[in-house]
């Protein structure tokens, strides 16, 4: 789950629309809410997560922080490790 | 009030600074105003200075902790800037011994 700015196929901010790359890449469901639309929710997410800033990624309930760290781990490989059972399994249809 | 004054003389890039080295006794602590490359973003429309800044910082402080820590530590010592203009930041948050190992 991200909450960001914006939609995934129209991010209003340069850090929603890198999280939302580095999560694309990786081929799980992603669902994304858009607290511009939102500020109730806007609000709540902050307070829940204790973080003040947007985008806010979600895996599996599990606060991960936002863009730097996403794309730190991208890096490192540990959102990897985080989504492995996630991706869908290997039969492919192709 | 005092403090308020000071506040409109001195740039919320040393203000940040000034936070985060007496707080975390960063060894490495830098501070880049990256606005410009966000204006016209919708959230900065009427105030589009002093909103985006990168930060860099080594700090023994770290020690310990995962990145979501250490990225709330700053947010902590930043509340006052967030709730007055401060739009996003970039953190580098590491400690002495991860920068030494590189």
């Amino acid at each position: 789950m991200i909450y960001m700015k914006g939609i995934p196929d129209a991010p209003m901010c340069g850090f929603s629309s890198l999280a939302v790359k580095v999560l694309k890449t990786y081929k799980v469901p992603l669902s994304a809410r858009n607290i511009l639309e939102n500020p109730e929710l806007k609000n709540a997410v902050k307070g829940f997560s204790h973080w003040p800033t947007f985008p806010q990624i979600f895996i599996n309930g599990e606060f991960i922080g936002g863009s730097d760290i996403i794309l730190i781990m991208h890096q490192s490989g540990e959102l990897k490790d985080k989504l492995i059972h996630l991706l869908p399994k290997v039969d492919k249809e192709e | 009030m005092a403090s308020r004054a000071a506040n409109v003389l001195v740039s919320r890039a040393s203000r940040i600074k000034n936070k985060l080295q007496s707080a975390l006794e960063a060894s490495i602590l830098e501070v880049d105003d990256v606005s410009y490359q966000h204006a016209g973003h919708s959230a900065v429309k009427d105030n589009n200075n002093e909103t985006h800044f990168n930060v860099k910082i080594v700090s023994p402080k770290f020690d310990g902790q995962s990145l979501v820590k250490r990225h709330r530590m700053v947010y902590d010592l930043l509340g006052e800037e967030l709730d007055s203009g401060l739009h996003a930041l970039s953190i580098v948050a590491k400690t002495p011994k991860e920068v030494e190992k590189k």
